[in-house]
């Protein structure tokens, strides 16, 4: 939580001290957009699935309160019991109650985004439960105490060598090793022990059906499935935006999600959990947390299509470069970034900035989520709710003046050029970020204006220097492409 | 037909050669261009800044310098991205609309209105195309390659029409710069990370220039080669596309 004192470009500053990670970090996750573009373009119908996704998704977010009442009486019918939380301290407190009406002490977690989001291990191990997170990358990021720091890979940011360390500081594995073979074994055993001994398991959920009340968990390491066969309580936790209104959806999703997030065509395990085991109980929570305000901002309410896949990490320039753990919200990257300010405008106020706006997100998003222009639109909002520092607000204040004005502006661009030819050293300097890294720009050649004025008129309508040879090509009005 | 030269700010202040090139380059094609001095600029610093609210007068003066002519060029696909998403006006909605759709990147528009398929330029160098994202994604002046759909690419159909041009393929051809506006400052670590890397694309292909359709990004690109004393140069692709022998 100290972290978040620290706004993403100075967390990121400290994540690139290291080059040889970083460099290590962006080719890991170019390397997983490139099987991801392989993938995309083996289907010839990819970009008609996206369209596809993004309008069942579009009709879900136009109906979610009827979907969300005939998945809840369906989920019923088969015997599922069906809570609704507004808010993660709801959500933790239902969890908690479950267990407790079992005298349950101890559980088993897949991967659910939505748990690290409500916090729900810290609550739990507060009040005296044992939380052990399954995924083999969740695994690892709890064993060093660090929130995961991508959706999908969790430990992405980390070298198998400090994995080996990790586990031998807190498994007893031998000092020194490495491989990921060997610790994935070491790892396993230990996790099998946990699901057999384990009375309770969550899990996520990635689609919710409201037509027949069953849900979809999609893992690679069937950690959900081990978990919830074996339990005596199993527990689901989904945000409210994860229901899809029929069974025969999931044929576009699943096709989607794997391709997008890894390239795989499918995930190894995408189990469908409807009623439960004779003697188990099944608990699904649905959980609002956030979802229903940005359902109500128009701008906005498109971030609720995600099926978090993971592929805007995983193109995002900035991103690669800066590790998942410098966006300090349990959803990072360009997502991330569009998500956290509808929690906490003035934590996140930082993270629609960093971006380039590049755009290369939106294109990747497999429910085409506009997400670059949103993040322009975040910028618009979090200036006029007043959370942009103040220097900021000065800066671009006398830069709109300026810029306003064609005499302000050739006046100032010439004391611009003026101060980079006489004094460079009151730009050259340690307080100007650009000069840092980069030379300045040579203000020497004077401005084209000014060459204009003096060259230029000459050269204007109908009058062509001799210099001009007469084109060849018919001027018509067409406009392609546009 | 007559075309109004919209020049951004900085390319006006510090690439005044680039300027020059759209303008000789235009004339040669035979296109009447006038450059209305009292431009200055689009307002997008502002505006992806988050103070798209303080545009007002920038977008007043673009249409009162720009609304006379049958087409606005300019030499950097950003500035035209930013005016055709955003100009906008409470007093003339219409005049706005009409400017927004006249207004062309100038690879854009030597492509898509002056249809030209051959070029008297002459550039024996090996080149490799840095994509602006404004320009790529924005103004779609070539296919992305996040998507499954037909290549192809208007700033390499005219780069090719240059006598002596080879052009590099990169490893990774259409990635960001990392320039990004006031990201540059703001940003500063990442910004310069995502610079060297672009910077390193181009020099492990073996390329003599990296050229783009847009400034910005060859300022920060350029910034990062002279500090490194690199070898490897960045020239706007007006100023190729206006090399002769």
């Amino acid at each position: 939580m100290e972290k978040a004192l620290k706004d993403h470009a100075a967390l990121a500053e400290e994540f690139i001290k290291d080059e040889e990670r970083v460099d290590w970090h962006d080719g890991a996750l170019w390397w997983i957009r490139q099987k991801r573009d392989i993938a995309a373009k083996n289907i010839p119908e990819w970009e008609a699935l996206r369209e596809a996704a993004s309008q069942i998704k579009s009709n879900v977010l136009s109906n979610l309160h009827d979907y969300l009442l005939e998945f809840e009486a369906n989920a019923q019918k088969n015997g599922i019991t069906v809570h609704w939380a507004a808010d993660a301290e709801e959500h933790n407190a239902i969890v908690y109650s479950i267990l407790k009406a079992k005298d349950i002490n101890q559980l088993v977690k897949s991967k659910s985004m939505l748990t690290e989001e409500c916090h729900l291990n810290e609550y739990l191990i507060e009040r005296g439960v044992d939380v052990i997170n399954s995924d083999l990358g969740e695994y690892i990021q709890q064993l060093d105490n660090e929130p995961p720091s991508h959706i999908v890979l969790p430990c992405i940011h980390k070298r198998k060598e400090e994995i080996g360390a990790i586990f031998h500081e807190h498994l007893g594995t031998e000092k020194g090793v490495s491989d990921p073979t060997t610790l994935t074994r070491f790892a396993r055993r230990h996790l099998r022990n946990v699901f057999v001994t384990r009375r309770a398991a969550l899990t996520g959920v990635n689609f919710a059906v409201a037509e027949t009340g069953e849900y979809v968990v999609c893992t690679n390491e069937g950690n959900a499935d081990m978990g919830a066969h074996l339990s005596e309580v199993q527990i689901s936790s989904m945000g409210i935006e994860k229901i899809i209104p029929k069974k025969k959806h999931l044929g576009v999703f699943l096709r989607l999600l794997a391709r997008s997030a890894t390239g795989q065509p499918i995930t190894i395990y995408s189990s469908h959990f409807k009623k439960p085991r004779q003697g188990q109980e099944m608990h699904l929570i649905l959980v609002d947390y956030g979802r229903s305000r940005q359902l109500g901002r128009p701008d906005f309410r498109d971030s609720l299509k995600c099926i978090r896949c993971g592929a805007c990490m995983n193109t995002c320039p900035v991103y690669r470069k800066s590790g998942g753990l410098s966006y300090h919200n349990t959803i990072s990257g360009p997502i991330g970034a569009i998500l956290a300010p509808n929690l906490d405008m003035r934590k996140h106020a930082d993270l629609p900035f960093a971006s380039t706006l590049c755009g290369s997100c939106s294109n990747v998003c497999p429910v085409k989520i506009n997400i670059h222009e949103q993040l322009y639109k975040w910028r618009q909002v979090i200036v006029q709710e007043g959370y942009a520092a103040n220097t900021k607000v000065m800066g671009i204040k006398a830069m709109a003046w300026t810029l306003s004005s064609p005499a302000s502006y050739a006046r100032i661009g010439k004391a611009g050029r003026w101060v980079l030819n006489n004094i460079p050293f009151a730009v050259n300097n340690k307080f100007n970020p650009w000069y840092k890294q980069r030379e300045m720009p040579d203000g020497s050649k004077g401005s084209f204006g000014e060459w204009y004025a003096k060259n230029g008129r000459n050269e204007e309508e109908g009058k062509q220097p001799e210099t001009t040879q007469t084109p060849d090509v018919p001027l018509t009005d067409k406009h392609h492409e546009r | 037909m007559t075309v109004g030269l919209f020049i951004p700010c900085y390319v006006n202040q510090f690439y005044p050669q680039a300027a020059i090139a759209t303008l000789q380059l235009l004339q040669k094609l035979g296109v009447g261009v006038v450059y209305p001095p009292k431009q200055t600029c689009c307002g997008q610093p502002m505006a992806n800044s988050g103070f798209e609210h303080l545009t007002k007068e920038c977008n007043d003066l673009f249409m009162e310098n720009f609304a006379r002519f049958d087409y606005i060029v300019a030499p950097s696909a950003s500035c035209v991205l930013h005016i055709r998403d955003h100009l906008h006006s409470a007093d003339d909605p219409a005049q706005a609309d009409s400017i927004r759709s006249k207004t062309y990147e100038l690879v854009e528009f030597l492509t898509d209105v002056l249809n030209i398929d051959n070029l008297k330029a002459w550039f024996p160098h090996k080149v490799g195309l840095h994509q602006s994202c404004h320009g790529l994604r924005g103004l779609h002046l070539a296919q992305m390659s996040e998507l499954n759909a037909l290549p192809f690419s208007k700033p390499v159909r005219l780069l090719n029409m240059v006598d002596g041009l080879e052009l590099v393929d990169l490893d990774r051809p259409d990635d960001c710069c990392g320039f990004g506006g006031t990201f540059c400052v703001a940003e500063e670590a990442v910004s310069v990370k995502m610079g060297k890397d672009r910077v390193q694309d181009h020099q492990r292909n073996g390329a003599d220039y990296i050229t783009s359709v847009d400034l910005s990004c060859l300022m920060h690109l350029e910034g990062i080669l002279q500090r490194n004393r690199s070898g490897l140069k960045a020239l706007h692709i007006a100023e190729i596309l206006n090399s002769t022998r």
